[in-house]
């Protein structure tokens, strides 16, 4: 298979394939075979409702992790004393509207819509829609994931509570 | 609710002879009390309104809920700061809907009567319908009885007779120069980007967990792993009550302010490098402790580099100068859940990779995406749960620590006990 061409133009129908696979692992906390996605500098944020365009490092985000805070990330909310997720969120999200916005070398650009609905015991749900916002790395056959921005549309994010689950 | 039932139930049993101070659940749980305490805490304490960093030229604003009012904080065309409460002074609505920005005048979208930034009403459309009885200049947007700042730290006050905000933070000033202190110019700002989560827990049990270090090692061992996997000793101390790997008292500022005072063992931004800031932050880290001895001497310098706390000024304003420095104000919204807002707070002149350093840092514990508060935030609303017992279980036990002759643990309860006994003479009248 000729990679280089297939970098040039993967199709939509390949980004939402692993952005589903990434979003099942995620809904079926399978953190560990997720964290497989990712490359060795993978990096994952949640800018502050009130300032969703930002940079992480003048403005205080939700989360703004590297790949070793991600990992802790991972071993931290895999762990029974986390008490925020424990028993774990059930998750359900949809993806959509799912669109190439740039690709450079071996990096593709990808942005899409998302409703990741949340319960947990016997909470009421909450509902966080947003965008995501993907830059993406062709490794080979593979993708990988070389960014992950999430864009909260909640003018605010009291009401949906704490981010302790993947988002 | 049954009023016979209470009527002879005290908020608080505090018996030093027996050592023993317990909380009657139900100030945790009623509405009725909510409502007292509207009158007797909300309205007669210094409640915080902002930073002034955050309305960096004139005419810059910003609109908030202030003990559950919405104001306006915003720097008029002269440079004053102000606040007014964001009502339209003819029927009622919000002057001013925008979450911050930058305007000369405030304008009602219902009948168009609009404002200054200094308050005063300048129009008011078809106002020759008016008699002539009728004066503008009476009816300018409010602003309350009392505003007051301490080094940048705007606060408010609906009582017009309270004391001077100075003397209200007392020996409190103490602790927050020691914040401030940190900045070479003696000018902290209000970071970009603000954290607000709900809780669904009474607004004082966050007074609590924001100095109650007893709770870290239950709550938070996550995050103690955490550290303990990037290289930081977490290894609890060996003398006798010791929980936490450092020691840190508990303090009794007046006027129901108190803080932790505990020496540092989780790394800070100014200036104790941990590995988490990497090899290539020690350099700078170096250099900002060179220049605190420099400027403090060496006493003062360890004072503000090598320990940290987490302070109350009563009733709603927490500074936790802890793995980075954050301003936390909370505010009830029925006696079952409340608003927290918190903001970053560094030296207004600090380096770039300082201050991502500093970001970095707050994430690692704190906010609705950190290693910490999400636990937080579910002990509280488990508290919250089981207060639903509140009849049958009518007391929580405070007593940690009580009757001790030598300092305070942040691990006593000390310090909540300190709160509880000024929350009831409020509460009592006086």
């Amino acid at each position: 298979m000729d990679t280089g061409s297939a970098a040039a133009h993967p199709s939509r129908a390949e980004i939402e394939d692993f952005l589903f696979h990434e979003a099942a692992l995620l809904d079926d906390w399978q953190l560990e075979a997720w964290l497989k996605l990712l490359t060795e500098d993978a990096v994952y944020y949640v800018p502050p409702n009130d300032k969703p365009d930002s940079d992480h490092r003048d403005t205080l985000f939700t989360i703004a992790d590297d790949i070793t805070r991600l990992k802790e990330r991972v071993i931290r909310i895999m762990d029974p004393n986390c008490h925020a997720e424990q028993p774990h969120s059930r998750t359900r999200r949809m993806i959509s509207n799912v669109r190439i916005t740039g690709i450079e070398g071996d990096l593709i650009r990808v942005a899409a819509n998302f409703v990741c609905y949340r319960y947990r015991r016997f909470e009421r749900m909450r509902e966080y829609v947003g965008s995501y916002r993907y830059v993406l790395k062709r490794m080979g056959n593979d993708l990988r994931i070389k960014e992950r921005r999430v864009l909260l549309d909640a003018q605010e994010l009291g009401s949906l509570g704490s981010v302790s689950f993947i988002l | 609710m049954d009023k016979r039932d209470r009527r002879n139930a005290a908020f608080i049993i505090d018996d030093p002879d027996n050592k023993r101070f317990l909380l009657n659940r139900e100030v945790l749980v009623s509405e009725d009390i909510l409502r007292r305490e509207q009158a007797a805490i909300f309205a007669k304490c210094w409640i915080y309104v902002g930073h002034a960093s955050e309305l960096k030229a004139p005419n810059d604003f910003v609109t908030r809920r202030v003990a559950r009012r919405p104001v306006i904080f915003c720097r008029d065309g002269q440079g004053e700061i102000r606040c007014l409460l964001n009502t339209c002074r003819h029927r009622g609505a919000i002057v001013c809907t925008a979450r911050a920005g930058n305007a000369r005048r405030f304008n009602c979208v219902y009948h168009g009567w609009s404002y200054g930034n200094d308050g005063k009403l300048l129009g008011v459309p078809g106002d020759e319908a008016y008699a002539a009885s009728f004066q503008k200049s009476e009816y300018g947007l409010t602003a309350p009885p009392r505003f007051e700042s301490y080094r940048d730290f705007w606060f408010l006050n609906f009582d017009a007779e309270a004391q001077p905000l100075k003397d209200y933070l007392g020996r409190a000033t103490d602790y927050i120069d020691l914040v401030i202190e940190q900045s070479p110019s003696g000018r902290m700002q209000i970071i970009a980007g603000t954290q607000e989560y709900d809780v669904a827990a009474n607004w004082k049990l966050m007074v609590e967990n924001s100095v109650d270090d007893y709770h870290l090692p239950s709550t938070h061992s996550t995050w103690l792993n955490y550290m303990k996997n990037s290289g930081v000793n977490v290894t609890p101390t060996k003398e006798a009550g010791m929980l936490l790997p450092s020691k840190g008292l508990a303090i009794d500022l007046g006027n129901g302010n108190f803080t932790t005072d505990n020496v540092n063992f989780r790394g800070r931004p100014v200036a104790k490098w941990i590995p988490i800031y990497g090899e290539d932050a020690k350099p700078e880290i170096d250099a900002i402790r060179k220049e605190l001895v420099q400027r403090l001497g060496p006493a003062r310098a360890a004072r503000v580099a090598d320990t940290n706390r987490n302070l109350v000024i009563f009733p709603n304003l927490v500074i936790n100068d802890g793995s980075s420095v954050t301003v936390r104000t909370f505010y009830p919204d029925g006696a079952g859940k409340m608003h927290v807002t918190a903001w970053a707070l560094g030296p207004q002149e600090e380096s770039e990779t300082a201050r991502a350093r500093r970001l970095d840092a707050f994430l690692t514990f704190y906010g609705p995406g950190g290693f910490a508060t999400p636990d937080d935030v579910e002990a509280l609303e488990l508290v919250q749960q089981g207060l639903a017992n509140w009849q049958d279980v009518p007391w929580s036990e405070m007593s940690r620590g009580m009757g001790k002759d030598s300092d305070f643990l942040n691990s006593d309860e000390h310090h909540l006990r300190i709160f509880w006994r000024h929350w009831n003479r409020l509460m009592e009248g006086g």
